[in-house]
C-alpha cells in the first residue's frame, strides 16, 4: 500500500491501516479481578458500540509517525526565516531537564513540602524574567503569548476599576499581531487602531490626539512587525501615563532587546514574554507555548493566582490576594516549557542573551544589506531582529510574494512570514534569528538573488512553486468551501499513487 | 558559545556588511535613550554540564513516591514509543502549519487527532486543541454565548473548581452575575432540582463535568433534556477522558459542546501542564468554534492533502472579531495524544478504562470496609473516587505524606463543606500491593 | 479598471449594489468587491424576517485569506435570503450582480435609496482606490 518516489513515502491515514485485533500496547493483567460497571451504572451511561480508534501494532504505528514527519520543515533541517516567530535553535538539554522524572512524575496538588525544587525553578524564572524586563512581578500562569496578553488587559482592567473609574479603549498600532486587537475584544474592550507613520513606528503625537480618559491603554509590539523600534515609545508613555492610562508592551520580539535595554524603563508598565520564541522553548508544529506576563509594583496586587512567593529558604503558593484577576488556567502554567526556557536562561546567562540580541539584530541587519536590491525594503535604515521587504520590485513580473515564499521551499528554506504586517502591500518579513551562520545567511541571499533573478527571466518558474515537495499547491477554496474535518470510514480514500 | 555560531572574523565582516563597528553600534541609540541603571540581577552563563547539574538538582528536591491524586492530573503508562516520536526534530521544531507544502506530516497528524477527539467524545468534530481542560470549558462557554446570543450560563459545582474560576476569569469580569452555580446531591451527582430552578429562557449553557471532579458518573442524557428544554445548549467539561472507554461519549447523549483535559492521554502529569484542552462539538457549530482546524482538500495534481481551514474565525485574520484570541496552541501534545490513541487503539482503550474501574472499584471496597470509614458518595465511578476520612482528609493527606504517600486529594481545599473527604484516584499504573499499603496506611490515621 | 458597474442600481462606499422595485430592494456585494476578496467560501447572510439598518452590518463574505462585513444600505425587513448561496459561494464571485445577489428587504425608507452612491459615483471610488 506504499506508493514512494525514492525515499519519500506516502502514508495513507492511520484509520486506513491495521487490521480488527491488532493492537500497539500489552494486554493488560486484571490482578483485582474484573468489576461489571453496570452493577451500579444504568446500562444506558455504558458506551455502545465502536470508540473508533486505530488498530495497528507498535511497528506499523512507529513507522505511520515517522514518515510523516518527513514531510514537515523543522528549525533543525534549515533555516526558518519566519518573521515575528523567532525561530531559532531549540537545545536539546532543554528536553533533557524537562524529562527529569523529578520534573515530569510531579503532581500539582502534590504537597508544596514535596515541590520546593519546582517552586524554586518557578521563583527563580519568575525573578529572571522581571530584571530582563525591568519590571518588578511575574505571572508564569499564562499558556501562550495570546493568553499573556489577555491576562495584561484584564490586569490593567481591573486596575482601573480598582482606582475607580473603568475605561473602555485600547490604542493599537496598525502593525499589530492579530491577537492584539482579539486580546483586547475578549477582554470587553473597544479596539482604536492608530496609524504607523512614515518612519515606520507611531509617532507621540498620533497617541497625544487619540490618548484620553476613555483609553485604558496604549498596546504596541516593540520592536514592532516592520522589524522598528518603536522610537517614541519614551514619550507616548509620557502621554498615556499623564492621562491615567498604561503602557502595554507585547514581548514576541523580546529577542531583539534582551539585555541590552528594558521594557521597564521605556515607562511599560504590563508586557508578556512568549517563551517559545524568545526562550527557545520548541514549537511543537502548534505549541505548547508559555506566556508569562510581567508587570510594575503597582500592578502587581492585580496578578492572577497563586503566585508563588517565598519565606526564608520555604516556596509556597499565595493563594490570598483579593485584588487578583483571578485564575487564567488550570494547575501552574505549562510547567514542563517553563523549565525548558529556566534551562536556557541558565545556560546562557545574562551576558550570553546580551549576545543573542545584539547577533539576531546584526544577522538581520546583514540579510537587509544584502537583500535591499533586489527585493523593495518597506522602511530603509536600521532594522532590529527583522527586515521587512515587499514584492514591489516584481511586480512587472507577475510573480507575487505568495510565489516567492513557494519557490523558497525549492532552495531549502522556510519561507519568511508573508503578507504581514498588514501595512505594508505584499509583505516579506524575514527574521534569520542570532543561532544561523555566516554561511547559511549568505546561502539564503543568494537563494533570494536567484529568485529575483527568475522573477525577470522565467517567471513562471515561481509562479509554479514548489516544485520538490511530495505535493503541490493545496486547494484551500475546496477545504473551506465543504469543510472535511474529520475522517470517515465511507469516504476513505486510496492512498494516492506516486 | 553554543549557539551563537558567529566567529570573531563573522563578526568583523557582517559589522563591514551593515556598516558598523561592532554589533553594539546598532543599539547605540536605544541604550542612550533608555540606559540599565542598575546591572540586571542575573548570573552569566555556564556550561550544558553545570545547567544540568543545577536543573537536577531542583529536579531531586521534588519527592516522589507512591501517589493517589488525580482531581485533574491523571498518571497513566506512556508507551516509550510516544516520546521517541515527540523528540523527532521533524514534528519537535517546527512552526505552526501555515506552509502546507511542508507541513503534512503535522497536519496530517492533527486532522487524525481531530478524528480521534471527535470519536471519543462522540461529537461531529473536534478542533486541534486549546490550552486545557480549563481554558478550554471557558471558551466552549464563549461559544455558546455566540451560538444562543445569551448571556447567563447555569454550572453545576461538580465541575473541577479550577475550571470554574478560570471561566470566572473569562466570562464574568464584563457580567458579574454571568454565572450561577447549583450544588450537588447527596450521592455526588449535579442537584437537577436545582438545575430546574436555575435554568431561564437567558441562559447560554448549562455546564456539567462528566465523570465529575467527584469521580462521579453524571446523567448526561437528563442533563441536555433539561437544557434542551429551556433553549440552552449542553456543555460537558470532561478532566479524564478514559472514562469514555467504559461509559457513553457525552455527544452521543446529546451534549452540544464537550470541552476538556486530554493530559491523560499519554502525558505525564508534569505538575500540570504541558496539558492538552481538547473540543468537540456539532458540526452546526463550525463557524462559531474557536481554535485552529485541519481540513482534507487536494493538491495542485488531485492529491489528497491537508491545510489549516475555516480560518477566518481566527485573530490573524478577524482581529477583534475573531471567535477566539488563541493563537499558539498544544499542538505537540495533540501529536503525543494522538499517538497514544493510535498505539492504545480501539482494544486497549476499553481495556484501559475497565481495568481503572476495576482497580478503583477494589480500592474504594477495601477502604470504605476500614473501620471509622465510609464512601461518601454512592454514585457510580470511573477511576476515582470519594470517601470520608474519620478525621480532616487534609489531616489524613499530612500523616501519609510524612511517610511517602500521598492517599489522594483532601476536598476541603475547594469544599469547606466536606472536610474529611479525600479524593482517591486508581489507574492501571497501581498494583494490588501498591493498594495494600494505602489501605494498611489508612488503617493507622487516628 | 474594466469594472462591471451596472447603471441600474445604487451603490455603498462598502461595495454593496442596491436595486430598488416596488419597496423592496435587492443587495449584493459588486464585482469589484467579489474581485478584491477572490474566491468566496462563505457568505453569512440574516435571517427571513430580521430588520436591518442602514450602514450597520448585516452579514459577512469570507474567502480563504479575508472576511469583510456586509453593510445594509437601506433599513428594513428581509424579506427573502439567497440560500442556494450557502452550498455555492462562488456564485457570487461568477455572477455578482444577477444570480449572486444576497438579500431581499422590505424598505422602511424608500428615500434612502436616493442617498446612495450613483454607478458613476461608485466608479469613481473603486478609481480612486485602486490607485
Amino acid at each position: 500500500m506504499t506508493g514512494r518516489r525514492g525515499l519519500d513515502f506516502a502514508e495513507p491515514l492511520i484509520f486506513e491501516r491495521g487490521s480488527p485485533g491488532r493492537r500497539g500496547t500489552s494486554t493488560l493483567a486484571s490482578p483485582l479481578g474484573t468489576w461489571d460497571a453496570s452493577r451500579e451504572a444504568p446500562s444506558e451511561f455504558l458506551r455502545r458500540g465502536p470508540v473508533g480508534l486505530p488498530e495497528v501494532g507498535e511497528p506499523e504505528a512507529f513507522r505511520h509517525f515517522v514518515r510523516l514527519s518527513r514531510w514537515n520543515f523543522a528549525i533543525d533541517l534549515g533555516m526558518y526565516p519566519l518573521g515575528s516567530c523567532t525561530m531559532k535553535y531549540n537545545p536539546k538539554v532543554n528536553e533533557a531537564a524537562a524529562r527529569m522524572p523529578g520534573f515530569a512524575e510531579l503532581h500539582p496538588y502534590a504537597p508544596e513540602s514535596w515541590t520546593q525544587g519546582a517552586l524554586r525553578l518557578l521563583y527563580e524564572l519568575a525573578h529572571g524574567l522581571a530584571e530582563l524586563a525591568g519590571l518588578h512581578a511575574v505571572t508564569l500562569q499564562p499558556a501562550a503569548g495570546a493568553q499573556g496578553e489577555l491576562t495584561g488587559l484584564m490586569i490593567i482592567r481591573a486596575a482601573h476599576i480598582a482606582r475607580g473609574g473603568a475605561r473602555t479603549r485600547i490604542l493599537i498600532p496598525d502593525t499589530a499581531h492579530g491577537t492584539n486587537p482579539a486580546s483586547s475584544a475578549l477582554c470587553g474592550f473597544e479596539v482604536v487602531p492608530l496609524p504607523t507613520g512614515g518612519r515606520g513606528f507611531v509617532e507621540a503625537s498620533v497617541v497625544e490626539r487619540a490618548m484620553d480618559e476613555r483609553v485604558a491603554a496604549f498596546m504596541a509590539t516593540n520592536p514592532n512587525t516592520l522589524g522598528l523600534f518603536e522610537s517614541e515609545i519614551g514619550r507616548i508613555a509620557e502621554i498615556v501615563h499623564a492621562k491615567g492610562g498604561f503602557v502595554y508592551c507585547d514581548g514576541a520580539n523580546m529577542n531583539a532587546l534582551l539585555g541590552k535595554v528594558r521594557p521597564g524603563d521605556m515607562g511599560v508598565d504590563v508586557m508578556q514574554y512568549n517563551l517559545h520564541k524568545t526562550f527557545t522553548t520548541p514549537h511543537g508544529g502548534g505549541g505548547p507555548g508559555a506566556g508569562p506576563v510581567a508587570v510594575t509594583k503597582a500592578l502587581e496586587p492585580f496578578l492572577p493566582k497563586p503566585v508563588v512567593a517565598k519565606t526564608g529558604d520555604v516556596y509556597r503558593f499565595e493563594f490570598d490576594r483579593p485584588k487578583s484577576i483571578g485564575r487564567m488556567r488550570s494547575f501552574c502554567g505549562n510547567f514542563g516549557v517553563l523549565v525548558r526556557a529556566f534551562t536556557y536562561l541558565r545556560e546562557m546567562g545574562i551576558d550570553g542573551l546580551t549576545r543573542v540580541a545584539e547577533m539576531a539584530v546584526l544577522n538581520a541587519n546583514y540579510l537587509r544589506v544584502n537583500l535591499r536590491d533586489d527585493f523593495q525594503l518597506a522602511f530603509d535604515g536600521p532594522c532590529m531582529h527583522e527586515a521587512v521587504f515587499s514584492d514591489k520590485k516584481q511586480k512587472a513580473s507577475g510573480a507575487t510574494t505568495m510565489d516567492i515564499a513557494k519557490r523558497l521551499i525549492d532552495f531549502g528554506f522556510h519561507p519568511p512570514t508573508i503578507y504581514f504586517p498588514l501595512v505594508v502591500h505584499g509583505a516579506l518579513m524575514i527574521e534569520p534569528t542570532e543561532t544561523e551562520t555566516k554561511e547559511t545567511l549568505d546561502e539564503f541571499i543568494a537563494a533570494m538573488r536567484e529568485i529575483a533573478r527568475e522573477c525577470r527571466e522565467s517567471p513562471d518558474v515561481v509562479k509554479g512553486a514548489p516544485h520538490h515537495t511530495a505535493l503541490g499547491r493545496l486547494d484551500e477554496v475546496q477545504a473551506a468551501r465543504r469543510p472535511v474535518l474529520r475522517w470517515k470510514r465511507e469516504c476513505e480514500e486510496k492512498p494516492r499513487p506516486r | 558559545m553554543k549557539y551563537l555560531p558567529q566567529t570573531e572574523g563573522d563578526i568583523a565582516a557582517l559589522c563591514a556588511a551593515v556598516g558598523v563597528g561592532s554589533p553594539d553600534a546598532l543599539f547605540s541609540e536605544l541604550t542612550k535613550q533608555f540606559p540599565i541603571r542598575r546591572a540586571i540581577d542575573l548570573p552569566n552563563g555556564k556550561t550544558e554540564r553545570a545547567v544540568r547539574a543545577e536543573l537536577q538538582g531542583l529536579a531531586d528536591a521534588n519527592r516522589r513516591g507512591l501517589s493517589f491524586i488525580g482531581a485533574g492530573a491523571y498518571a497513566h503508562y506512556s508507551p516509550v514509543a510516544i516520546d521517541h516520536l515527540l523528540l523527532r526534530s521533524e514534528f519537535l521544531t517546527a512552526y505552526t502549519p501555515y506552509q502546507a507544502e511542508i507541513s503534512q506530516g503535522t497536519l496530517q497528524a492533527i486532522f487524525e487527532f481531530q478524528t480521534m477527539i471527535a470519536n471519543v467524545f462522540g461529537t461531529d468534530i473536534a478542533n486541534a486543541s486549546m490550552y486545557d481542560g480549563a481554558t478550554a470549558t471557558a471558551e466552549a462557554m464563549l461559544m455558546a454565548r455566540r451560538v444562543t446570543s445569551r448571556e447567563r450560563f447555569v454550572v453545576a459545582r461538580t465541575v473541577h473548581p479550577e475550571y470554574r474560576e478560570v471561566a470566572r476569569t473569562y466570562l464574568t469580569a464584563q457580567n458579574a452575575d454571568a454565572i450561577v452555580e447549583v450544588g450537588f446531591t447527596d450521592d455526588g451527582g449535579v442537584n437537577f432540582g436545582a438545575v430546574a430552578a436555575a435554568l431561564s429562557d437567558d441562559v447560554a449553557a448549562l455546564v456539567v463535568q462528566q465523570p465529575n471532579f467527584f469521580g462521579r458518573v453524571e446523567d448526561v442524557a437528563r442533563a441536555a433534556e433539561m437544557a434542551h428544554a429551556r433553549g440552552a445548549l449542553l456543555v460537558v467539561a470532561v478532566a479524564e477522558p478514559h472514562a469514555f472507554g467504559l461509559y457513553e461519549a457525552p455527544g452521543a447523549l446529546a451534549a452540544d459542546i464537550v470541552a476538556g483535559e486530554g493530559q491523560s492521554f499519554g502525558m505525564a502529569p508534569s505538575f500540570g501542564g504541558p496539558s492538552l484542552g481538547l473540543f468537540g462539538c456539532k458540526e452546526a457549530f463550525v463557524r462559531k468554534m474557536p481554535g485552529r482546524l485541519v481540513g482534507q482538500t487536494v493538491d495542485s495534481r488531485g492529491a489528497r492533502g491537508f491545510v489549516l481551514t475555516l480560518s477566518t474565525r481566527e485573530q490573524h485574520i478577524r482581529r477583534e472579531k475573531a471567535t477566539s484570541n488563541i493563537c499558539t496552541n498544544q499542538g505537540l501534545v495533540a501529536l503525543a495524544a494522538t499517538i497514544y490513541l493510535s498505539l492504545v487503539g480501539e482494544s486497549g482503550f476499553r481495556e484501559l478504562a475497565h481495568e481503572n474501574y476495576s482497580r478503583a472499584s477494589a480500592a474504594r471496597d477495601r477502604i470504605t470496609k476500614l473501620p471509622g470509614w465510609r464512601l461518601r458518595f454512592a454514585g457510580p465511578i470511573f477511576n476515582e473516587f470519594a470517601v470520608d476520612a474519620p478525621v480532616p482528609a487534609a489531616r489524613v493527606v499530612d500523616a501519609l505524606s510524612a511517610k511517602g504517600v500521598l492517599p489522594g486529594f483532601a476536598l476541603s481545599r475547594f469544599y469547606p463543606d466536606l472536610p474529611n473527604t479525600l479524593l482517591v484516584n486508581v489507574t492501571e499504573l497501581h498494583e494490588p500491593s501498591d493498594i495494600d499499603r494505602l489501605v494498611s496506611l489508612l488503617s493507622e490515621v487516628k | 479598471m474594466r469594472m462591471n458597474v451596472p447603471e441600474d442600481r445604487r451603490y455603498t462606499t462598502e461595495h454593496e449594489w442596491a436595486a430598488l422595485e416596488d419597496g423592496v430592494v435587492t443587495v449584493g456585494i459588486t464585482d469589484y468587491a467579489q474581485e478584491q476578496l477572490g474566491e468566496i467560501v462563505f457568505v453569512e447572510l440574516p435571517k427571513e424576517g430580521d430588520v436591518i439598518k442602514k450602514d450597520e452590518t448585516f452579514g459577512a463574505v469570507e474567502s480563504t485569506k479575508t472576511a469583510s462585513d456586509l453593510y445594509a444600505p437601506m433599513s428594513g425587513k428581509v424579506i427573502e435570503v439567497n440560500d442556494p448561496l450557502a452550498d455555492s459561494p462562488g456564485v457570487v464571485n461568477e455572477d455578482p450582480y444577477e444570480e449572486g445577489w444576497m438579500i431581499r428587504v422590505e424598505v422602511s425608507d424608500e428615500d434612502e435609496f436616493e442617498g446612495l452612491l450613483t454607478a458613476a459615483g461608485y466608479k469613481k471610488i473603486i478609481a480612486e482606490a485602486a490607485e
